[in-house]
């Protein structure tokens, strides 16, 4: 039976040396692939699972070290072979592709060199015999023109062609395992969906054993036969995909479900349950269960240590209380009602931002031979002609995927970017282009969340410093009340009022993040722009902060602009969608029409390609041809057409599409192909049954 | 009863105080044994300028004629010189003049540096492009021709030293700050400040002046250490302090005429010049580790 699973891993505890003691990184964990399956390892930052797979293959860095189990690789026993021995298996037996394929391939060889080292490692074959195996494997991971892309170097080519490649280079040598790292983690969804469907196909030929890592749960329901759920160096949970999410098992499974919003859900629909606190960092987990003190039924007896109960054939829970949820004695998944509709949205008032044909361009500095050679001065044209409208107390969502311009277009909005021509009106009255020319009021009346909580605070000053700064400089406190205000707004964000004394180094990513809404809210301003505000945070926490900021919202009732790559997420949030593509907005929808056709064809392609997390949905996605086109070279018509995959002829690259209105669903359309064609040809996007409104 | 509990008020602050930090760096330093013996030859140093009078046995001029050109021994600890002049005492009381001018010029030469290389960095434009190409032409030249050059042209005192220590070190210093400055400034807390409407002068001292704290600090170490070098060689070339100052630059300078009747003239203050630049340099050696260490933290 054993000779049967191509991983078997049993009571691996795998440990970091550090201050002079040993962290368990990877606690007790056993687990078993079979050839042809697909097995899912999913996880949070820092829960372990990194850490699992590379001592599953016994490549772990200097200051780790396995502390005991055993780990068998088909026949072969992984913990009693010799540095050379191993040497032998790695490539052969075991292939890994990394999350970032960048640092993996060497910036210095040609890539079809580097394929041919994996393909012919010992030099068996006759350098033409490898050289065509290169390009037939160039091939088969769909890379267009293989012969040119063997003579590139890898800067040359895309993120999303060097994943595929390194896919082609693990799966060159036939291996018996495929360990997969987080492997589109970042790549756009609509790369994402190539890879994945290759990854499908592939792995359906080969009948290897692959262990597929992720923190998206929406990827491991559409590829994987089998999942793992690791928290705190854990395996907490393992079950068959299906079972896994029409019946979690672990409070902390159940959790990550709820936390993300699916595809379809609205705000108006469902309210995010969020696991309070935070994941435990390495050797801080809590004796007894390790997700005890987040846990929502955690009772008495979850102070001892959950052994591994089998439940039924082919499933574990590390939960005492799974009988309980089994019957349905305890219910772990509370739904509960979103927050009702609110004025949000109302038409009437006077738009409260209101952007007319802005464009923000960044000229290129022209070498001196081009001066002298009187070229054409080039610019990246970030923006194009954006109309956007938010009207007051909405929410707009801004969606586009990474170089679509959606950062540059709320810095320019902001005034942290000079504009290049159009106009923008902040209730009406225009904005002063630079930002010193604007007045404390007109500043007061905007503020902005930046991406990344590393750099979003003062790390020198303490958190009760940088958000009285806005109360007393735009909001015109004295010193006194905005120390009783700082208070306030602590306590508006859900942190205790000590946070006022401590310094950034001594908070989360999510704490940050409230310490920055809080920032932000404190003067209250008028208009808020939320850049990817959660995108770099765990899983578990992002739904605390979009909790936190529908409330702020639907209390303070300011207009909103939340930009994000996640179509799921801004569906969730939003009043109005905006689909910006190179630097200009494809579709504005409103969230309770966005799977009814017409769809503009690029929202067709991203809707079609987010990966649902309900194995029930086998979604069809579309694959976009080739890469996103240079801004600095925009095509010209329409920006899309290059890629479009209903593209007209002529007249789309040629003139700029109109801005078609759909009578039914109010969607505006930037595109040629007339709405009733688009009617016709596009079906009903699938959602979750548990998100249809 | 062994535990006070003032420590424990001090744990659970939220902040460590001034004082916990400083204990915090001073253990640090000596954690490494490099870095300790340099941090104590910098203490020594700073201790003979401070206390040279009540160590020295004898006056910085005063002259023992009948006791010139005795070797080392216990009465003349580094012995006497052609004119016979303690050098032990010269040796200890020279310090206080040299620290002093380096650490003052050091200093007003970070201040400065500081200024510039902020408004450098943050406002860039014609204010920076016309700035750094004057500090680079500066730089341009060796530092002890730029300061023979300065001191001819503004005239020898301790004055001019100074002088001279401020405009050689003032690019350097700055240009240290400016890269720092470029880095911090596109941070989304700097970018916050600039729309919640702050004023320049707190978004470049409050805002980002403590992220260049710990760089500049390591840089104003090594300064001093050069700086301590530049007043030594100053004198040693003539310029600058004129004899009969007892500073150890021209100390080697009159002892090297007769090198060969009082070699211990020559060789004393020659080795008090070393090992101070030596000791210095070792500190900041430390302080770069000690900061890097916590860059990652």
């Amino acid at each position: 039976m054993t000779n049967s699973s191509v991983l078997d891993i049993r009571d691996l505890t795998v440990a970091y040396h550090q201050d002079g003691q040993w962290l368990n990184a990877v606690h007790d964990v056993s687990l078993k692939i079979h050839a042809g399956e697909t097995y899912g390892l999913v996880g949070e930052s820092g829960s372990g699972k990194t850490t699992l797979v590379l001592a599953a293959m016994r490549y772990l860095g200097s200051g780790g070290s396995i502390r005991s189990g055993e780990i068998h690789l088909g026949d072969i026993d992984l913990m009693s072979l010799t540095e050379e021995e191993l040497r032998q298996v790695w490539g052969r037996k075991i292939a890994f592709v990394p999350q970032n394929p960048q640092s993996s391939l060497n910036p210095s060889l040609r890539v079809g060199e580097q394929l041919v080292e994996s393909i012919n490692p010992q030099g068996e074959l006759s350098p033409r015999e490898a050289e065509k195996q290169a390009l037939e494997w160039c091939a088969k991971v769909n890379l267009p023109d293989p012969e040119r892309m063997a003579e590139s170097y890898p800067h040359q080519i895309s993120g999303g062609m060097q994943q595929r490649l390194l896919i082609a280079m693990a799966l060159s040598t036939d291996p018996d395992l495929l360990i997969l790292d987080e492997p589109t983690t970042n790549l756009d969804v609509t790369t994402q969906v190539v890879i994945l469907d290759l990854l499908n196909d592939l792995i359906r030929e080969n009948e290897a054993g692959v262990l597929y890592v992720t923190h998206n749960l929406g990827v491991i329901a559409q590829i994987c036969d089998r999942v793992g759920v690791m928290y705190a160096s854990e395996v907490v949970e393992e079950a068959p995909t299906h079972n896994l999410f029409s019946q979690p098992l672990h409070p902390y499974t159940q959790g990550l479900i709820d936390s993300i919003p699916q595809l379809g859900d609205t705000r108006e629909s469902i309210q995010l349950r969020a696991i309070s606190g935070q994941i435990p960092s390495i050797g801080k987990s809590p004796s007894g269960c390790v997700f005890r003190d987040r846990c929502p039924v955690a009772i008495e007896i979850c102070s001892t240590r959950p052994p591994l109960y089998q439940v039924g054939e082919s499933r574990t829970s590390r939960c005492h209380r799974w009988e309980e949820i089994v019957n349905s004695e305890i219910d772990i998944h509370q739904p509960s009602p979103g927050r009702k509709p609110t004025q949000s949205g109302d038409q009437d008032g006077p738009l409260t931002l209101e952007t007319n044909d802005l464009s923000i361009h960044f000229p290129i500095r022209r070498s001196l031979n081009e001066v002298f050679s009187r070229q054409p001065s080039k610019s990246v044209k970030a923006v194009n002609q954006v109309d956007l409208g938010i009207s007051p107390a909405s929410t707009v969502g801004l969606v586009g995927e990474s170089g679509s311009g959606k950062t540059t277009l709320a810095r320019g909005i902001m005034g942290l970017e000079k504009k290049s021509d159009g106009s923008i009106e902040l209730l009406q009255i225009p904005l002063p282009e630079k930002l010193f020319q604007r007045d404390l009021e007109t500043l007061r009346l905007m503020q902005i969340v930046f991406q990344n909580p590393h750099e979003a605070l003062n790390p020198y000053l303490p958190i009760g410093e940088t958000l009285q700064r806005p109360l007393i400089r735009l909001a015109g406190l004295s010193n006194e009340e905005a120390d009783i205000k700082v208070r306030e707004l602590l306590e508006l964000v859900r942190l205790s009022a000590d946070y006022a004394g401590r310094l950034p180094s001594q908070l989360s990513g999510g704490e940050i993040q409230r310490v920055a809404l809080a920032r932000a809210f404190a003067a209250n301003p008028e208009l808020l722009i939320l850049d990817e505000p959660i995108s770099s945070l765990d899983v578990s926490v992002q739904a605390a902060i979009l909790n936190l900021v529908n409330e702020l919202q639907s209390d303070h009732h300011n207009s909103m602009l939340f930009i994000s790559h996640d179509l799921s997420i801004v569906g969730y949030l939003a009043d109005q969608i905006v689909v910006i593509y190179l630097g200009s907005l494809m579709e504005i929808t409103g969230p309770e029409v966005l799977f009814q056709p017409p769809h503009h064809p690029y929202t067709e392609a991203l809707l079609s390609a987010i990966p649902q997390a309900d194995p029930n949905i086998k979604s069809s996605p579309i694959h976009l041809a080739g890469e996103i086109p240079n801004p600095a070279d925009l095509p010209s018509g329409c920006p899309f057409h290059t890629r479009c995959p209903r593209y007209l002829g002529e007249i789309c690259a040629t003139t700029t599409p109109p801005w078609q209105v759909d009578q039914k669903t109010g969607k505006r359309i930037f595109c040629h192909i007339p709405l009733e064609e688009l009617v016709a040809n596009q079906i009903q996007i699938d959602i979750s049954s548990a998100a249809k409104p | 009863m062994t535990s006070f509990p003032e420590t424990n008020s001090i744990e659970t602050g939220a902040a460590p105080s001034r004082w916990r930090r400083l204990s915090l760096v001073v253990r640090k330093l000596y954690s490494k044994p490099v870095t300790a013996i340099g941090t104590t030859i910098t203490v020594i140093f700073i201790l003979i300028a401070i206390f040279g009078p009540l160590i020295a046995p004898y006056g910085e001029n005063e002259i023992l004629a009948s006791e010139a050109r005795q070797p080392p021994s216990i009465d003349h600890w580094f012995g006497t010189d052609n004119l016979g002049r303690d050098v032990f005492s010269r040796v200890v009381l020279g310090a206080r003049e040299i620290l002093v001018l380096a650490g003052v010029g050091t200093i007003l030469a970070v201040i400065s540096g500081t200024i510039f290389g902020l408004l450098t960095g943050y406002r860039g434009g014609w204010f920076d492009e016309i700035t750094m190409r004057t500090f680079d032409s500066l730089l341009a030249l060796p530092a002890l021709l730029l300061a023979l050059l300065l001191l001819g042209t503004v005239g020898q005192s301790k004055y001019s030293i100074l002088i001279v220590i401020i405009i050689v070190y003032t690019p350097i210093v700055a240009r240290v700050v400016r890269s720092v400055v470029l880095a911090i400034k596109p941070q989304g807390f700097v970018e916050a400040a600039r729309l919640g409407g702050e004023s320049q002068s707190r978004i470049l001292f409050r805002e980002i002046l403590p992220s260049v704290l710990p760089t500049l600090s390591v840089e104003s170490a090594l300064r001093f250490s050069y700086a301590i070098f530049l007043v030594a060689s100053l004198g040693f070339l003539g310029v600058g302090v004129q004899p009969p100052s007892p500073n150890w630059g021209l100390m080697v300078k009159e002892a090297r005429v007769y090198a060969g009747l009082v070699p211990w003239a020559l060789f004393f203050p020659a080795l008090a010049i070393s090992l101070v630049v030596i000791g210095v340099n070792l500190m900041a050696d430390g302080v770069k580790r000690i900061i890097g260490s916590q860059g990652q933290g």
